[in-house]
């Protein structure tokens, strides 16, 4: 992938770009027959898909079908969740995640993540930021690192006079920021967000999305949204996922209906679900 | 429009919905005052108490009755061995207890395998907390004094103080880091921490004001307990020359110090210098509980 691609995927109406410039995609994740289980409940099933280096994929569906337990599949974040089993094969780079001999703390150096409440330590701004990179055995340029992060979230302005000030006093759509500036702290490779603006105001959600545009020039970003209205700004991909109801077995999972270019899933959705989903009839 | 349509209650239904009930503010008025009474008492007793034990013992505290070991004649008596006693096993039992009850707590809480086991170790611990103090002492002079060959001695005594406060310190320690909300600890994870650093770095400070007041309550409890150092080895008088931080020479401590003096046949021993052995004692607890607020507010800064 080149440089100028990424630069006009920046400057100008980035989704258009994708039909003028030549399919040259490079695959940050394979997904092949993906479910999650939580004991004997089937949250998500048979979910095949791939996700591209720098670009921004969109989840969206009806709550409940299973967006951030596959999200957090992509980062092994759901290894915390007591009883929850991954089959299939979550590849990334070509190698599955969930292998025996890969270890999960390496894995989530490499994808971050970014959760719907905002959650910064109670700590400083400083700190929070310094924390990944010093976990990681950096010990010089701290500052550098800090300062960085902090521009690339859009955030140094506003906090680089009181970097000592505790996190928490900073304002919601600050913090999350902040969170986004701690997980590009770690240079990661991929970003994973669930739902980062919904506990945030208007002015603020515009400011993360802005945000995303321009950090998918760096990463590669994984978004779950509800607002269908985000995922057309920000996205290049979209992802529809809905809930497949069983009624003989009285059973519930969460399925890939459809996948694809943003523009296209939402101008001309191959699949009748998806077009009521966006057209708003259910959700 | 059927929104105006829908019957209103009228003016006067609603000024009459609003007016407060005299029987619902009467009872409050008394729940109040049941409340005020129920602090009063307490408070009261409390103040009586001090200055009954101020009153009497006042009179025998000058710099002898610290620097004096105990006496017969009660004018002479001092209370430097239960007070160097008590000092010496504040430091010992807080050393050992500390990092064990806080290792537990964060290992049960955080990193135990959720099975039966760990299940059924959590409840004894909690029923532990619950056994009467003299109970420890008397394991720790079979365990410790006995079988361990240590002896009737000053680690023997602070044994039994950590047996004692043990399993209040991994409850406590346990509720703080539990208060602490999993976001903090997914955060750490989420940036490629390893569960030791997300634990150590992120919600161990969080939940270290908590451990350290749970910690120095527990720790001022023990102090004040006579019965189980009595029966793993606490004395009544030392020689003057015996080292205070020596860990295998008897000890004295000034709950034991205070019992010994009650029960002297002296009406002096019974009323003043108990009362002044008390006085001490009372400082020391305070020193500790304003110590114990002191760390919590510069750990929660
Ligand atoms: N930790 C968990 N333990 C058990 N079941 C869970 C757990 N987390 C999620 N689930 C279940 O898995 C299914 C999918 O949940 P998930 O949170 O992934 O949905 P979602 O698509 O993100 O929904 P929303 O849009 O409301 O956030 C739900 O039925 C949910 O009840
Ligand atoms: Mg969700």
């Amino acid at each position: 992938m080149t440089e100028t691609y990424r630069e006009i995927n920046l400057s100008s109406n980035h989704r258009t770009t994708e039909d003028t410039m030549p399919q040259v995609q490079e695959t940050v994740f394979s997904l092949q027959s993906v479910g999650i289980k939580y004991g004997d409940f089937s949250a998500v099933s048979n979910v095949n898909m791939e996700i591209y280096k720098n670009q921004v994929t969109a989840f969206i569906g009806p709550s409940g079908c299973g967006k951030s337990t596959l999200l957090r599949t992509f980062n092994r974040m759901n290894d915390l969740v007591l009883n929850s089993k991954v089959v299939g094969e979550v590849a990334y780079q070509g190698k599955n995640i969930y292998d025996q001999d890969v270890d999960p703390v390496e894995v989530r150096r490499r994808i971050g993540m970014v959760f719907q409440q905002p959650n910064p330590f109670p700590k400083s701004i400083y700190d929070n930021i310094a924390f990944g990179p010093r976990n990681h055995g950096v010990k010089e340029g701290i500052d550098d690192i800090v300062e960085n992060s902090l521009r690339n979230a859009a955030l140094w302005d506003e906090v680089k006079n009181k970097l000592k000030s505790p996190a928490l006093s900073l304002s919601g759509g600050q913090q999350q920021r902040l969170c986004i500036a701690r997980s590009i702290a770690v240079e990661p490779d991929v970003i994973l967000m669930d739902e980062p603006a919904s506990a945030l105001d208007p002015i603020a959600t515009l400011k993360i999305e802005h945000l995303m545009r321009e950090l998918a020039a760096k990463y590669t970003i994984v978004v779950v949204t509800h607002n269908m209205q985000q995922a057309l700004r920000v996205s290049d991909k979209t992802a529809f996922f809905n809930l497949e109801v069983d009624e003989e077995k009285d059973t519930r999972t969460g399925v890939l209906v459809e996948y694809g270019p943003t523009t296209k899933l939402f101008t001309d959705p191959k699949n009748e679900k998806t077009s009521d989903y966006i057209k708003g009839k259910f959700g | 429009m059927t929104l105006l349509s829908t019957p209103r209650s009228t003016t006067k239904d609603v000024a009459i919905a609003l007016q407060t009930s005299k029987a619902s503010t009467r009872k409050e008025r008394l729940f109040q005052l049941f409340l005020l009474f129920s602090t009063l008492v307490g408070l009261v007793i409390l103040v009586v108490l001090l200055v009954d034990i101020v009153v009497d013992g006042f009179s025998s505290l000058d710099l002898g009755f610290f620097t004096d070991y105990t006496s017969r004649r009660p004018e002479d008596t001092g209370i430097r061995a239960g007070l160097t006693g008590t000092l010496s096993l504040m430091v010992l039992v807080a050393l050992i207890a500390f990092p064990i009850g806080v290792g537990s707590a964060i290992y049960l809480e955080s990193f135990a395998p959720r099975t039966w086991f760990t299940r059924f170790m959590q409840l004894n611990i909690t029923n532990l907390a619950g056994v009467p103090s003299v109970v420890y002492g008397l394991l720790a002079a079979a365990l410790f004094a006995y079988i361990l060959n240590f002896g009737r001695t000053l680690i023997t005594g602070a044994l039994a103080l950590v047996l004692l406060i043990l399993p209040v310190i991994i409850v406590a320690g346990k509720e703080s880091i539990k208060a602490v909300p999993p976001s903090i600890y997914q955060g750490a994870i989420a940036l490629g921490a390893t569960p030791w650093q997300a634990v150590y770095k992120q919600v161990l400070p969080v939940a270290m004001p908590g451990i350290l007041t749970g910690t120095i309550l527990a720790l001022s409890r023990a102090i004040g307990e006579a019965a189980p150092i009595l029966v793993a080895g606490a004395v009544f008088s030392r020689r003057a020359d015996s080292e205070p931080w020596n860990l295998t020479e008897p000890f004295a401590a000034l709950p034991v110090q205070i019992f010994d003096f009650v029960k002297r046949p002296q009406e002096a021993f019974q009323v003043e210098v108990a009362a002044a052995g008390i006085l001490v004692m009372l400082f020391v607890l305070l020193l500790m509980n304003s110590a114990a607020i002191v760390l919590r507010n510069r750990y929660s800064k």
